[in-house]
């Protein structure tokens, strides 16, 4: 699965996407988060406040109880400011 | 007739007068055009400039949905949406909507509605740079989600 990272999502892990091969335990959003914050410092400062990060599946918004069945782009990012 | 909508999400400027002319061209009987234009605000001369990053295809694939969505609410002859992305001067152009409908309460509702959507669920990320201070993302503003909230029914 492909993960790709936005504004200070992005600068806080250090880098703008990555490929992960998920535990098969690793099935929703929340769990996905949970996992990647035990990943090392970096993820665990930029998902230090998880309810600050939102969640796209495939290019379209989520919320945290969906499930990562299919997907194959999940993207990270804080809340939007553009406009 | 169906609203036909024209999404855009690039680096340089946009012509607004440009614009206009080819949502008159769609459609003859639109006797109403509303645009609006995002411009980088100059902070009392504090700011120096302004950087926007940018989730590519699915900035476009939102935009798309929210003006579908218009479209489904009001009789729109034409959307355009324009959003820049990159580096951005105080003055400088951000964001275009512009609606094209047959009487002026539907072009003017659905802009509103276009840019309330846009400002909270486009990704779309704000960088401020100001001289002497390092750079900082703009925190969003609970001014938005209710401006987007009044819409819900």
């Amino acid at each position: 699965m492909k993960l790709l990272y936005f504004a200070w999502v992005r600068e806080r892990i250090g880098r703008p996407d990555e490929e992960v091969e998920l535990p098969a335990d690793v099935t929703t959003v929340s769990e996905l988060l949970a996992w990647l914050k035990g990943r090392g410092p970096e993820y665990e400062y930029a998902l230090a406040e998880p309810k600050a990060v939102r969640v796209a599946i495939d290019r379209v918004h989520v919320q945290r109880d969906r499930s990562l069945a299919g997907a194959h782009e999940v993207a990270l990012f804080p809340p939007m400011t553009g406009g | 007739m169906a609203a036909a909508t024209r999404i855009l999400v690039q680096r340089g400027d946009f012509d607004i007068a440009a614009e206009v002319a080819r949502l008159k061209a769609l459609d003859r009987d639109a006797g109403a055009i509303v645009t609006f234009t995002g411009v980088c605000r100059g902070e009392h001369g504090t700011l120096a400039a302004l950087e926007l990053e940018h989730y590519p295809g699915m900035a476009e694939a939102e935009i798309e949905r929210i003006a579908s969505e218009a479209a489904g609410r009001w009789p729109l002859s034409g959307i355009t949406v324009i959003h820049r992305f990159g580096r951005m001067a105080p003055g400088d152009n951000i964001v275009l909507v512009a609606t094209a409908s047959t009487h002026r309460q539907a072009a003017f509702e659905a802009a509103s509605f276009l840019m309330d959507f846009m400002k909270v669920s486009a990704p779309f990320w704000k960088k401020q740079h100001r001289p002497g201070d390092k750079p900082e993302w703009v925190a969003p503003n609970g001014a938005d989600d209710a401006a987007q909230d009044r819409w819900r029914k």
